[in-house]
């Protein structure tokens, strides 16, 4: 392994938990990742040591804080190499950016007889506040399919693109782990004229993300899938877009000028951040991309191409036909994630089942129905790696596995 | 006895594995969805009510162990009972479930306002220790108070 698993799981303080004597074993960083100290301390910090309203006040106090939440956005910047901290708006999770992107651009340039273009690997925030617009708008949906290895199918990409103003699809798939082509959808949506939104919620905690070298238009993510904390996520667009585009909160900070007849919109990032912000969050979220820089993001990965090999491996070679695993076959192609289903137990009692050796994963559908539909399943089991895991987790995965067979199939 | 073996009693892996009265029934009966959000479980409940009484019932879709056991048991209990005696089962399996309730009265049915044996479907009760599952033990059971509901509408 590239990376001191061992080292890096003592950082993390809830990986230290015993519950009825037995070790956790987290493998759901997919949903959520676990926080390194360094995080909790970050947010503790501000609270005991600088807590004050920002952008407001003229007192030292006020100014530590706006420096706190200004320096996690240039944190952010530095991060996804962005152009401009201008380009780095905060919002609450990558639901709410994506839902900001759909009610300022979408509605100043969809409408009836237009198209755009999404995927089947779609989380549910990439696909409902789209169908939100439709519905008002009357724009069409449509979908490029996906193969039996869980990648794109292109073949009629051109033909799909061709007419429609927006391309919006994940990074990497939550559920398949799939690594979509960023760069070459982009190149050829860009050529026909289309915007680009990269949902990266799963890419940008588990890849080196560049938004330069990327080429999209807008890039979504949320901070807590990236050992930052609930509450703080990311959109990232083309300064020359965002400043194109309406408000999409109105309220305080987000203006120049109210008088009764109207107001003027502020400065770009502030623009699109109405009300007081998420400033221990920021702060977390500065600390989470710390640590994972220091670690470095091409190790990161490198260690879970090593992992979902191993993990890939072991789950077929233990269970061979009694397991289905979806997605790409190759661990280079994948992030992270697998999902699969067990034959004679359903995904829901293997969670429960696991969690009786402290094993945690997730079942069901995963903000994914359509892709279910695709797969013609109800849900799947879910198993996501970060950084922390190591064989030792996958091992106690295969272990629990076996328990769950001993018990479903006599 | 682990609280695993409470929760996947014998009887419910056997409804799993080989559930009862699985299928669909063609119009005029009754057909109605229910969905659990939270793991995407499907179930597809149809009736035949004649003269006030289920003539048939036959449970679709798919589901974990804990929601098509009860699924299964229920369509058992259920068949051939007349609608008012249907909804004094569904009232005391619910009942069973409800885990505020089964807090305040303790575990034991004695307890319970209605004397109704509710027979292979006590099994369940381990399940109100998981109360992430008590959505799964009474899927089919919204479904079929919602398919009466809907029949008796259609009705009036």
């Amino acid at each position: 392994m590239s990376l001191d698993v061992g080292k890096i799981k003592e950082d993390f303080p809830v990986l230290q938990r015993n519950i009825n004597g037995k070790p956790l074993i987290y493998l759901d960083s997919a949903n959520t990742s676990q926080k390194p100290a360094s995080v909790m301390d970050a947010m503790e910090d501000y609270y005991r040591k600088f807590n004050a309203n920002v952008h407001r006040g003229s007192y030292q106090l006020a100014n530590e804080a706006t420096a706190i939440l200004e320096g996690a956005r240039d944190n952010v910047r530095s991060f996804i190499n962005a152009n401009s901290r201008k380009e780095v708006v905060f919002t609450k999770n990558a639901t709410e950016a994506m839902n900001l992107i759909s009610n300022t651009w979408g509605r100043e340039n969809l409408s009836s007889g237009d198209a755009i273009v999404l995927t089947e690997l779609e989380h549910h925030a990439n696909i409902v506040p789209w169908q939100m617009l439709a519905a008002e708008k009357g724009f069409e949906i449509r979908w490029i399919k996906i193969d039996d290895n869980g990648h794109l199918d292109l073949s009629d990409f051109d033909q799909l693109i061709d007419g429609a103003k927006l391309l919006s699809f994940a990074a990497m798939s939550n559920v398949l782990g799939t690594f979509t082509p960023v760069q070459g959808l982009t190149e050829r949506a860009h050529e026909l004229g289309l915007v680009v939104h990269a949902d990266a919620s799963q890419y940008t905690p588990h890849s080196d993300t560049d938004v330069q070298a990327l080429g999209i238009d807008f890039l979504t993510f949320t901070g807590h899938k990236l050992l930052g904390p609930m509450g703080i996520g990311v959109l990232w667009g083309k300064e020359n877009l965002l400043d194109s585009m309406p408000p999409f909160l109105g309220g305080g900070e987000m203006i120049l000028n109210v008088t009764k007849e109207g107001f003027s919109t502020n400065e770009l990032p502030w623009k699109f951040e109405a009300g007081t912000p998420m400033v221990a969050e920021a702060a977390g979220l500065g600390a989470a991309i710390d640590y994972l820089s220091n670690i470095g993001m091409n190790e990161i990965r490198n260690h879970e191409i090593e992992l979902t090999d191993y993990a890939l491996g072991k789950l077929t070679s233990e269970f061979g036909e009694t397991i289905s695993i979806f997605g790409p076959k190759d661990a280079n192609e994948r992030g992270g994630v697998i999902s699969f289903t067990f034959d004679g137990a359903h995904p829901h009692d293997i969670s429960q089942v696991l969690d009786e050796e402290n094993i945690c994963i997730r079942a069901g559908h995963h903000c994914a129905k359509p892709l279910m539909q695709v797969l013609n399943v109800g849900a799947t089991s879910r198993v996501s790696m970060y950084l922390y895991n190591d064989e030792s987790d996958i091992d106690a995965l295969v272990a629990g596995l076996h328990k769950v067979r001993n018990l479903f199939i006599p | 006895m682990s609280s695993l073996d409470d929760l996947y009693k014998e009887i419910i892996l056997d409804h799993y594995r080989s559930p009862r009265n699985q299928g669909e029934l063609a119009p005029p009966a009754h057909r109605c969805e229910g969905f659990n959000a939270l793991c995407g479980d499907e179930i597809i409940v149809y009736v035949s009510l004649i003269d006030e009484k289920v003539e048939d019932i036959k449970i679709g879709g798919q589901g974990c162990s804990i929601s098509q056991a009860s699924a299964s048991m229920m369509t058992e209990i259920i068949k051939g009972k007349s609608v008012t005696e249907a909804e004094e089962i569904i009232h005391a399996f619910k009942e069973m479930m409800d885990i505020y309730e089964s807090e305040l009265s303790g575990k034991e049915a004695e307890n319970s306002t209605s004397a109704i044996d509710l027979g292979d479907l006590e099994a369940l009760q381990g399940v109100v220790k998981y109360p992430v599952r008590i959505k799964c033990a009474t899927l089919a059971w919204n479904t079929l108070t919602q398919s009466i509901d809907e029949i008796q509408g259609l009705d009036n």
